[in-house]
């Protein structure tokens, strides 16, 4: 914990799945299970976040939704699929309107599978989400200072 | 007079984790129309019955919504139960009737927490969905999973219970109904609370009543509609009266619920004392044929399942009305005129769950 850096905050979105690893996202940030204590915070803007927690599988409706959520976020970002809909489609891989996990559409860094997802298999893969999230970041900055060098020599 | 223009609320937005997209026509701060449109979480959910086995198509039944499973796969059963002609044992009855009541009770105090929430008052929210943790525990100690247990099968259901239980779920609800007695104070007579919730998005009992819509939100504006009196399973033999207010507000609809709960657990302590002993499931034998329609009383209201089979492994059918699809119309008529910052209160004070709506 002593070499955080930064505290990432969270989107979450719906994307099609059934509500239960929804309310478990949810249960995962209340005090009982606490993930806020990582440092993280559920936000309702994706400009301002950090790490998109996607439950549910894509279907043709939601495809340019989560597209467009996933743009809005601000470099270095961070994407975690929760529930096995989000990873792979799940329990409805057959049914004719889903295209397949939310990996048909957007990079996705950590897998957390699940039906529902529990709680702690949540917050571990946020822990791993906040570490991923300090390593790019800290890539981030070593080539914006990089670049700034060069800007500034030429 | 002011300029007409539309705001967008959602598909994604901070009141509601769900998708739902509405455009607001706004002239000055007050709503003029609400425009619903919904299809974002459509999965096609009953075109599977086509694909599964009827047996395994309980597991996709479970899943149509991860608040009220218990609800949809036990909806699910008794219509290929009526179907087929079985008669589910006696304690199966019992046990279907107690999880249903865990059910609803985790339902409430979710939704109570979120209502809290969307008023801004975290502190109770949070106190919701602690009292919330322990009924979820309960599941998970008598069933295996916390929010979707797959206990039913056609027939009746996997797990028992044994004394032990028993005992353990007695104690847990004494003290889930002492904490929520501590947080009913807050929740009825707190001044933030009323001031955001009394005399907001008033429906009238004719209006309800016209509208077509069920559950707590139609009982909160002196609608009895509860299908929980038909008697099915086992609440034929418990003792219980429908949770009414005639005010129609959103603060009734807060009341109406939080009183559920109280009786859900009056509920589930007789139906513990009074369950009998005996066979889980009975073996079901043959394919369904024929066509049958069963309606159940989900947390939300009152849910119609509807399947049609010939004589194969696979359904012809499967279609479920749920309770949100319902209360729509509700919901539209109570923007019509309201404020701008009452429409986070008022889309949440119907208990909206897409996943059901759109399935």
């Amino acid at each position: 914990m002593a070499n955080v850096k930064r505290s990432p905050w969270i989107l979450h979105y719906d994307g099609s799945s059934c509500n239960g690893c929804d309310i478990e996202v949810l249960a995962s940030m209340t005090p009982v299970y606490d993930a806020e204590r990582l440092g993280v915070e559920n936000t309702g803007d994706p400009m301002q976040a950090d790490i998109f927690l996607i439950t549910g599988g894509i279907n043709s409706q939601n495809a340019s939704v989560v597209k467009q959520l996933y743009d809005q976020m601000p470099r270095p970002k961070v994407v975690v699929a929760v529930g096995i809909c989000a990873c792979t489609g799940g329990v409805f891989k057959d049914a004719y309107n889903i295209l397949g996990g939310a990996d048909t559409v957007i990079p996705v860094d950590i897998y957390v599978p699940g039906c529902a997802a529990r709680p702690q298999s949540i917050i571990d893969g946020i822990i791993r989400a906040r570490d991923l999230f300090q390593k790019r970041s800290e890539e981030h900055d070593a080539l914006m200072k990089k670049k700034n060098l060069e800007r500034r020599q030429a | 007079m002011g300029k007409k223009s539309v705001i967008p609320f959602g598909p994604q937005h901070p009141v509601l984790p769900e998708p739902i997209h509405l455009d607001l026509v706004v002239e000055d701060e007050v709503v003029e129309e609400a425009i619903p449109n919904i299809g974002f979480i459509h999965r096609g959910l009953e075109g599977l019955a086509e694909k599964k086995d009827f047996n395994e198509m309980v597991y996709v039944a479970e899943r149509t919504c991860g608040i009220c499973s218990f609800g949809h796969g036990m909806g699910y059963c008794e219509a290929v139960e009526k179907l087929m002609n079985v008669e589910v044992p006696e304690r199966a009855k019992y046990l279907r009737t107690i999880w249903m009541e865990f059910s609803r009770m985790h339902s409430h105090l979710l939704w109570l927490g979120l209502t809290a929430d969307a008023f801004g008052f975290e502190s109770l929210f949070y106190e919701c969905w602690r009292i919330r943790e322990w009924v979820l525990d309960i599941m998970e100690k008598t069933t295996g999973g916390r929010i979707i247990f797959s206990v039913n099968q056609v027939g009746g259901v996997h797990r028992d219970l044994d004394e032990d239980q028993i005992r353990f779920m007695k104690g847990e609800l004494d003290r889930i109904e002492r904490d929520l007695k501590n947080c009913e104070k807050t929740l009825f007579e707190d001044a933030t609370v009323q001031k955001r919730t009394r005399g907001i998005g008033v429906l009238s009992k004719q209006q309800i009543h016209d509208l077509g819509a069920v559950g707590p939100f139609a009982r909160a504006s002196g609608l009895k509609y509860d299908m929980r009196m038909t008697g099915y399973e086992a609440y034929g033999n418990l003792d219980f009266e429908p949770v009414i207010s005639d005010e129609g507000d959103c603060y009734a609809r807060i009341l109406v619920r939080t009183k559920e709960i109280y009786q859900s657990i009056r509920l589930i302590r007789q139906a513990l004392d009074q369950m009998p002993a005996g066979e889980l499931s009975v073996p079901v034998k043959g394919m369904p044929k024929g066509e049958a329609m069963v309606r159940v009383e989900q947390p939300r209201g009152e849910a119609v399942y509807y399947v049609n089979g010939e004589n194969t492994r696979f359904l012809n059918r499967f279609r479920i009305r749920t309770p949100t699809f319902a209360n729509l119309p509700g919901l539209c008529q109570m923007l019509q005129g309201a404020n701008y910052a009452d429409v986070g209160i008022l889309v949440v004070s119907i208990d909206p769950c897409i996943s059901c709506t759109e399935r």
